[in-house]
């Protein structure tokens, strides 16, 4: 169910701000890609234009194309709609819907795409919350509020709601940047067991995350403050971690800057 | 000298309770936090007052009254000897304020969505100022536009809801009337729209934006995540301001008073013309009251005064509630 990204082209802008320049990659299916760089260098702004969540922001707006396999993301045909269903998301700080209970979190994306059969939701939701890590913690108590799970949990739960509606891609925006040091393993630990089956794209701040768990990783890099984000370099994780290209990118992976 | 170290102690052991830090005791200070604690109590004392004044206006015609205040569906005070009970008025008051409110709830909320969630920017800002001026039209106003736009074309709509939900009592009865409550109720929605929607829009925007994305991230449609994130969050927000908006309907005096035509007596078919509510019966009758006349319309004023504060209460507590789950 795994799909390729081909991304080309690809400008995004918040009103008059032109946030991210001429981004082109290809994200292959069935691995983890890292983006890393400095705050502000547009890596979560080009992360959202990959299920166009980036034009919920008012104002902003999203050039250039983004395949999925054969399809563009960006096509006046497409309705983004769709794509947010194939294109799965798991936020930086964990949004469980906070009035909903653990069975309903996860089984609120299924009910979204009609599943109704009360047999098929239970046998979805055992099935998401195992392959998040999380159906031995709360097996007892799916009907309790989401909200009550310590933030770890809640995390989970929100790839297994993520996951439940079995996306071709999941996208994580810095998913361990509000979790303490053993959440974040477990997350990382999901992540690598997620990715025989998703394309993950993953934003981190932590240099030692993506080379734990990336295949490739992205550096993204601002000139300065009011300049657009740009792509530096994409390679593989072990050769941008020993030696890259560019010499930004050595710079920032050696702690020179940013 | 004392009162200076007295208050010194004072903040002292505040500090010492709430870890707050001591006021400097500057003279700035001083004159600030007795002018604010002094607004304060001049509330208190105001509501205190008013209170006072009801029961103390009131006990005289209570006394002389030979009929039940609470079950009497007569209004003679001015009679010897004088007969009134406020039933007629109570029912006139809580049915059209209560129809008030469940035509304009959906109507307020679905104006604050819109506004909310599917307007464009500028489309939003506009829209919320003329809902926002809706309320500040006196409502002399609205009781003029009522009695003399309203009322003309009620008979139509009256007749249809006679005829389609007759079956219920309260819209059952031969012929329907324009002065009828109902009208009242409907006048009274269009008062109270403008506080159930204003609310309902700051509820709204609190809505926090993770939730929101949450549902969209999903593959939410506006509308799936409106009923996702929107309304469940919402939810005792907008019961508060339904039941705000309860309460100022039935304080509500003059729109009522000229759009209602006074029959005596409770009537449950209140498409038909007649009914009363405290404040319309208050504007009505005070000029040519006698005196006892007058008590037992304070007595009325009395009652109305207690159910909007009941009211107003529960609609704060329920609007407190929802801020312990934020």
């Amino acid at each position: 169910m795994a799909k390729r990204i081909e991304v080309s082209g690809l400008h995004a802008y918040y009103g008059g701000v032109h946030a991210i320049e001429d981004i082109s990659m290809t994200i292959e299916p069935r691995s983890v890609t890292a983006f890393i760089g400095p705050s502000g260098c547009g890596k979560s702004t080009f992360l959202r234009t990959l299920n166009r969540m980036h034009e919920v922001i008012p104002g902003a707006r999203v050039e250039g194309k983004v395949m999925l396999d054969d399809e563009d993301l960006y096509d006046s045909s497409v309705d983004p709609v769709a794509v947010r269903r194939t294109v799965g998301m798991v936020f930086q700080r964990p949004n469980p819907f906070p009035t909903m209970s653990i069975y309903d979190n996860v089984a609120a994306g299924l009910k979204l795409n009609g599943v109704r059969k009360k047999a098929r939701l239970d046998e979805i939701v055992e099935e998401s919350l195992q392959g998040a890590n999380l159906w031995n913690e709360v097996k007892d108590r799916l009907g309790k509020p989401g909200a009550g799970l310590s933030g770890g949990q809640q995390q989970r739960l929100c790839i297994a709601r993520a996951i439940a509606v079995q996306p071709q891609v999941l996208l994580m925006d810095e998913p361990c940047s509000a979790l303490d040091p053993i959440s974040t393993l477990a997350i990382e630990d999901l992540i690598g067991k997620l990715k025989n089956l998703y394309t993950i794209v993953i934003v981190t701040h932590n240099m030692q995350q993506a080379a734990r768990v990336s295949d490739k990783t992205a550096f993204f890099n601002i000139a300065g403050t009011g300049q657009p984000g740009k792509l530096i370099e994409i390679d593989d994780t072990s050769k941008i971690f020993t030696n890259p290209e560019q010499k930004a990118t050595e710079d920032y992976i050696t702690g020179r800057f940013g | 000298m004392t009162s200076d170290t007295g208050v010194h102690a004072q903040a002292q052991a505040r500090h010492r309770a709430t870890g707050r830090p001591m006021s400097t005791g500057r003279l700035g200070d001083k004159i600030f936090v007795s002018a604010a604690r002094g607004s304060g109590i001049l509330v208190l004392v105001i509501m205190a007052a008013i209170a006072v004044f009801l029961v103390w206006k009131a006990i005289p015609a209570l006394q002389k009254n030979e009929a039940n205040f609470l079950t009497s569906e007569a209004w003679n005070p001015n009679a010897t000897p004088p007969k009134f009970g406020i039933a007629q008025l109570a029912f006139g008051t809580v049915v059209s304020s209560l129809l008030a409110m469940l035509i304009a709830t959906p109507v307020a909320i679905g104006i604050a969505l819109f506004i909310s969630f599917y307007s464009s920017r500028k489309l939003a800002a506009a829209l919320g100022y003329v809902v926002d001026l809706l309320a500040a039209v006196p409502s002399i106003v609205y009781g003029l536009w009522g009695v003399a736009v309203l009322v003309p074309h009620m008979e139509g709509i009256s007749k249809l809801i006679n005829a389609v939900l007759g079956w219920i009592p309260l819209f059952g009865g031969d012929g329907v009337g324009k002065a009828s409550v109902f009208t009242a109720g409907v006048v009274l929605a269009i008062m109270i729209l403008p506080i159930i929607s204003s609310i309902s829009r700051e509820v709204f925007l609190q809505v926090p934006r993770a939730n929101v994305e949450a549902a969209l991230a999903l593959g939410a449609t506006r509308w799936e995540m409106i009923r996702l994130s929107v309304l469940p969050y919402g939810r005792s927000g907008m019961i508060g301001a339904s039941m705000l908006g309860l309460g100022r309907a039935m304080g509500e005096t003059i729109a009522v008073a000229l759009v209602l035509t006074f029959v005596p007596g409770i009537n449950i078919h209140i498409l038909q013309d007649g009914g009363a509510t405290f404040a319309s019966n208050i504007a009505n009758s005070f000029g040519e009251a006698s005196q006892t006349g007058r008590s037992a319309l304070i007595a009325s004023g009395l009652v109305l005064f207690v159910i909007t504060l009941l009211i107003n209460m529960a609609a704060r507590a329920v609007v407190a509630r929802r801020k312990e789950f934020a």
